[in-house]
C-alpha cells in the first residue's frame, strides 16, 4: 500500500517537473514573436538596401545582406546635418525638464514619505491620482489652457503684459509640459524608497552632531540614491521617446525632437530605412540607461531574496 | 501609462508605520531657551516642505479639473468660458445647438467619439483577458523554476518595461506591415500591442507577490499531504488572488490609456481608440466634446481605480497596513 502511494507520488513529480517550465512557456513565445522578432523588425528595415515598388525598403532579413548606407547617412545627419537639431533638442529638453523633476520631485517624495502624518493617506492618493489620468487628457487640459483665450493669458493679461503665444513652438512649454507629463512618475518610485529609509538611521545623525542640511547630504541622499536614479531612468526613458507632448504643445519645426522625426519617417513608408535607423540610434542611447537600470533592479532584488 | 518594475520583495513589511518618524513627547524636548532659528531647530514643522507639496499637488489637478469644467462649455471654444451646458454629453439635437451632431451620446451625436470608447472599451477588456493568464503564468513559472534558460527568459521579459513605446510602436508597426501582413493593421494588432506591453508589469506585479509569499506555504501542504498541483490550487493561487486582481485592474487602466503604441497599430478610423482620437482632433478642430469624452474616460478609470481600493481593503481587514499602500506598491 505504501509502496504504491510512494510510486504514484513519485510519477506525480515526474509530471510537475515539467510544470515550471512549461507555464513560462506561453508568456516566453508571446514577447519573442512580438518583442524580440520586431525588434529585429528594426534592424531588417533599418539595414535593408533594396526597395519595394512602393519605394518601401525591403526588409533584409538575412544579417549577411546587411546593408548600412541608410544607417551611415542618419549617423551622419544626426551629427551635422537635418536631424542635428532634433537630438539636440532631445537631449536639452530631457535634461531640463530632469533637473526640474529633481527639484520638485524630491522634496515632495520626501515630505509625503517622511514628514507628512495625519494627512499622508490624502497626499498619496493626490499623488498618485495623475497616474491613472489619461496622458492625452492632462495635455489636452494645458492645452486648453494655454489657448490664446485661456486662462494663462488672463493671468498674463491681468498683470498688464501682452498675450504670449504659448503653443507656437516655445521650448520653455515643452519642457514644462514633459515636466507635467512625467513628474508624477518620478515622484512615486522615489517616495517608496524615501519611505524605507530606517528613521534610527536619521535619528543617529542628528545625535552625533549633524545639522539638518548635514544629515540630509551624508545620510539621507546616499540611502535614497539608488531610488533617485530609478525614478530619474524610468522618467528619462519615456521622455526621450516622447513625440506627442510636443506636438500637442509645439507643433513647430523649432522644436522638433527625435520622437517626432521618427514618427514621422516610419508611418510616410518612403523614409522608413531612416526612421528604423533612428530608432535604432535611439535605442543605443537608451541601452546604457536601461543596462543601468536592469542591472539596479536585479542586483537590489538579489539583495532582498 | 507607464507602468514601472522596481522589484520589491517584502517591501509591503517595511511600509508599515513601525519606521514612521514619531516626534518625542513634549518632556523629552530640550527646554526652549529664548530663539531658536528655524534651521536649527529639528522639530520646527516642515512649512516649506508642505508648501512645495501642496503646490505641486495644486499644479497637478487643476488643469484637469479645468478640463473637466470646459466639458460643460456653452460655447465650441476649449479655453474661454461662456456658462454651463450639458449638450457636449449628451442629445446635441436642436438645430442651432452649440454641440448639434458632436455630442458623445444621444441622438445628435458624433458617432466617432461613441465608436472610439467603445473601441477603447472593447480592446481593454480583451487584452485583459489574453495577457493576465499569459502574465501570471509566466510569474509562477519564472520564480520557480530556475536555470540558465529562465534567467535569459527572465532578462527578456523585463526588456518591454524599459522600452519606450515608440521603440516598442514602431518595432510592431514594421512587423506587422511587412512579415506578420495576415494580422493587418486594425483591433488585432491592438490587441496584439497592447498584451505585449502588459505581460511584463503582470509579470513584476505578480512575481513581487510570490516572492514575498516565498515556498514555506506549498512546502507546509505538500508535507500534509498534497500533491503539489493541489498546494498550488488551493494554497498559492488563493494567496495570490489580490495580486492578480490588481494586475488585471492596471492592465485594463494601461490599455485605455495607452496611446503610442495604439497610434501606430490603429489602422484606419473605424478602430480608433479614445486617446488617439484626442490626440488626432486636439491637432485638428478640437472643440468641448473632447474634453466631455476625456472626462468620462476619467470617470471610468477613477471607477475601477475605487473599485480596486476597495476590493484590497476588503481583503486587508485585519491584516494592518493601508490599501493604499498596496495601491503604492503595486505600482512599484
Amino acid at each position: 500500500m505504501a509502496v504504491t502511494e510512494a510510486a504514484t507520488e513519485g510519477r506525480k513529480d515526474a509530471a510537475t517537473r515539467f510544470l515550471w517550465p512549461s507555464l513560462a512557456v506561453p508568456g516566453t513565445a508571446w514577447l519573442v514573436a512580438l518583442f524580440v522578432v520586431p525588434f529585429y523588425g528594426i534592424m531588417a528595415v533599418a539595414f535593408s538596401s533594396q526597395l519595394n515598388i512602393l519605394g518601401q525598403p525591403i526588409p533584409a532579413w538575412n544579417p549577411l545582406k546587411w546593408d548600412f548606407t541608410v544607417m551611415g547617412n542618419v549617423i551622419d545627419q544626426s551629427i551635422n546635418g537635418t536631424y542635428r537639431s532634433a537630438w539636440e533638442h532631445t537631449f536639452i529638453y530631457t535634461a531640463m525638464a530632469m533637473a526640474v523633476c529633481v527639484l520638485v520631485g524630491y522634496p515632495v517624495a520626501y515630505y509625503v514619505a517622511r514628514l507628512a502624518r495625519g494627512n499622508r493617506g490624502l497626499l498619496l492618493a493626490l499623488i498618485l491620482a495623475p497616474w491613472w489620468i489619461n496622458y492625452l487628457t492632462r495635455m489636452l487640459a494645458w492645452v486648453g489652457i494655454l489657448g490664446d483665450e485661456g486662462y494663462a493669458n488672463d493671468i498674463v493679461g491681468f498683470f498688464g503684459f501682452t498675450k504670449v503665444d504659448w503653443l507656437g513652438g516655445q521650448w520653455y512649454v515643452v519642457v514644462i509640459a514633459l515636466v507635467y507629463g512625467y513628474l508624477p512618475f518620478f515622484i512615486v518610485p522615489l517616495y517608496a524608497y524615501l519611505d524605507r529609509i530606517d528613521q534610527s538611521m536619521i535619528e543617529a545623525s542628528r545625535d552625533l552632531g549633524a545639522n539638518t542640511i548635514r544629515t540630509f547630504f551624508r545620510v539621507t541622499l546616499p540611502l535614497s540614491r539608488i531610488g533617485l536614479i530609478t525614478a530619474m531612468v524610468i522618467t528619462a526613458l519615456p521622455m526621450f521617446g516622447d513625440y506627442y507632448t510636443n506636438t500637442l504643445v509645439s507643433n513647430s519645426p523649432t522644436t522638433v525632437m527625435v520622437g517626432n522625426s521618427i514618427e514621422k519617417s516610419i508611418q510616410s513608408g518612403f523614409s522608413r530605412g531612416q526612421g528604423a535607423s533612428l530608432v535604432l540610434m535611439l535605442s543605443a542611447v537608451l541601452l546604457i540607461f536601461m543596462a543601468y537600470y536592469l542591472i539596479l533592479t536585479v542586483r537590489a532584488s538579489r539583495e532582498a531574496r | 501609462m507607464t507602468t514601472i518594475g522596481v522589484d520589491a520583495p517584502g517591501a509591503a513589511d517595511s511600509w508599515e508605520d513601525k519606521d514612521r518618524y514619531v516626534p518625542p513627547p513634549e518632556a523629552t524636548r530640550p527646554p526652549k531657551k529664548g530663539f531658536v532659528p528655524p534651521w536649527r531647530n529639528p522639530w520646527r514643522r516642515p512649512y516649506v516642505l508642505a508648501t512645495v507639496t501642496w503646490g505641486y499637488i495644486l499644479w497637478s489637478l487643476v488643469p484637469v479639473l479645468i478640463a473637466v469644467q470646459f466639458s460643460f462649455n456653452d460655447s465650441r471654444s476649449r479655453s474661454s468660458w461662456n456658462g454651463f451646458t450639458f449638450e457636449w454629453y449628451c442629445c446635441g439635437t436642436k438645430p442651432g445647438s452649440i454641440a448639434e451632431g458632436s455630442s458623445v451620446f444621444g441622438s445628435g451625436a458624433d458617432d466617432a467619439l461613441l465608436l472610439a470608447l467603445q473601441n477603447s472599451l472593447t480592446l481593454g477588456v480583451i487584452t485583459t483577458l489574453i495577457a493576465v493568464p499569459i502574465g501570471t503564468a509566466l510569474a509562477l513559472g519564472l520564480t520557480r523554476w530556475r536555470s540558465r534558460t529562465s534567467n535569459v527568459a527572465n532578462a527578456v521579459s523585463l526588456f518591454p518595461l524599459v522600452t519606450p513605446e515608440l521603440v516598442l510602436g514602431s518595432a510592431l508597426y514594421l512587423v506587422i506591415s511587412t512579415l506578420y501582413t495576415q494580422i493587418g493593421l486594425g483591433r488585432n494588432a491592438l490587441i496584439l500591442g497592447h498584451v505585449t506591453f502588459s505581460i511584463s508589469f503582470i509579470l513584476v506585479i505578480v512575481r513581487g507577490r510570490l516572492v514575498s509569499i516565498g515556498s514555506e506555504f506549498e512546502t507546509a501542504a505538500q508535507d500534509l499531504g498534497a500533491t503539489r498541483m493541489q498546494a498550488i490550487r488551493t494554497v498559492l493561487l488563493p494567496m495570490l488572488i489580490p495580486a492578480i486582481f490588481a494586475s488585471a485592474m492596471i492592465t485594463f487602466a494601461a490599455s485605455l490609456d495607452d496611446f503610442v503604441v495604439s497610434n501606430f497599430l490603429f489602422g484606419d478610423a473605424s478602430q480608433i481608440t479614445v486617446p488617439v482620437l484626442l490626440y488626432s482632433a486636439v491637432k485638428a478642430a478640437p472643440s468641448p466634446n473632447l474634453n466631455a469624452l476625456a472626462t468620462i474616460l476619467l470617470m471610468g478609470t477613477m471607477g475601477a481605480l475605487l473599485l480596486t481600493y476597495l476590493v484590497l481593503r476588503l481583503r486587508r481587514r485585519g491584516e494592518g497596513g493601508s490599501a493604499l499602500d498596496d495601491l503604492a506598491g503595486i505600482e512599484m
